[in-house]
């Protein structure tokens, strides 16, 4: 049975925006109601340090260096993700799967490192509600949006764990070539957020 | 399968594009510089990073324009709020400086 025929079995209308499937289209229209999400956490961050008298210095408070592995960690997965892909359209299904598997692993990595941060951080007195560096929104917003992008790297784990499944489960390799593109899709917007986060909130 | 042969950019040049221009923003932040050109030049490579990540680790490159559009518009919302609020963000930070300083003056007599 050809890749061909399953995705005509299971989608038979074709949208203009994306020809492989509609499965596609919907990941990017979820994606960019997402990205306004961050967009508006992160104006909402801009214009209220912008308009702050005693906003503490980011990257002498917070450190830069864990956060600057962390990001290596996800620029790597995300790499992890495209070969995923890759070996999947050439019908390799294990090599898919091994690299679907290190793309989860980044990702757990990463969250981990994210809750040690976060521990060494409230220890020296970091809280939501404020701390000993100056405006007290600093650590709200610190929380609000790593804390939310963190959610977005663990859903993202479970979603890779999920595919790793039905990529093992089809009868046919290139069958699940389209859900693995689009938890792809996923995994690379949440690293692209990380790269806006880590720029605004670390190092500006 | 249509989707599986027509887009293999090459990846590992992009992930070393990605790493240097981290090591790049990282490097700028202990530039002797002023602080604007270093938050210009900060947000400047953080957009480069994420298109690179954008149009060749999600494909947008090989996409139609009508979804590259869908793509960026959350962008432009977000830039466009950050103006929308600023003013906003001044009147508070006038009115919390004035009711500092009027607290303050009954204090001295």
């Amino acid at each position: 049975m050809s890749a061909a025929s399953v995705h005509s079995a299971v989608e038979p209308a074709e949208t203009p925006l994306t020809p492989e499937s509609w499965g596609k289209l919907g990941m990017w229209i979820f994606l960019a109601g997402d990205a306004v999400g961050f967009g508006t956490l992160l104006a909402g961050y801009g214009a209220m340090r912008l308009t702050s008298a005693d906003w503490p210095s980011p990257y002498e408070v917070l450190g830069i260096n864990l956060t600057a592995l962390m990001t290596f960690l996800l620029i790597c997965s995300s790499v992890t993700m495209v070969k995923g892909l890759e070996w999947l359209g050439k019908g390799d299904r294990a090599r898919c799967k091994l690299f679907l598997f290190l793309t989860a692993l980044g990702g757990a990595i990463f969250v981990s490192l994210q809750a040690y941060e976060w521990t060494h951080l409230i220890h020296r007195g970091l809280h939501i509600n404020g701390n000993p560096w100056g405006a007290s929104l600093f650590g709200t917003t610190f929380f609000l949006v790593t804390g939310f992008h963190g959610l977005h790297v663990t859903g993202g784990v479970i979603y890779l764990l999920a595919i790793i499944r039905y990529v093992a489960n089809r009868p046919e390799p290139r069958a699940s070539y389209n859900a693995v593109e689009i938890v792809g899709l996923y995994w690379h917007f949440v690293d692209l957020v990380w790269i806006m986060v880590f720029t605004f909130m670390y190092l500006i | 399968m249509a989707s599986a042969e027509h887009k293999h950019p090459n990846y590992m040049a992009i992930f070393w594009y990605l790493a240097i221009l981290t090591v790049v923003e990282i490097a700028v932040i202990y530039a002797p510089l002023a602080k604007l050109t270093i938050g210009v030049l900060l947000c400047a490579l953080a957009l480069g990073k994420a298109a690179l990540v954008a149009m060749y680790f999600m494909h947008l490159r090989f996409e139609t324009r009508t979804l590259g559009m869908v793509a960026i518009t959350p962008l432009a919302i977000a830039t466009l709020l950050v103006f929308l609020l600023l003013p906003d963000g001044f009147a508070v930070a006038k009115r919390t400086a004035g009711e500092k300083a009027a607290a303050e003056a009954p204090a001295k007599h």
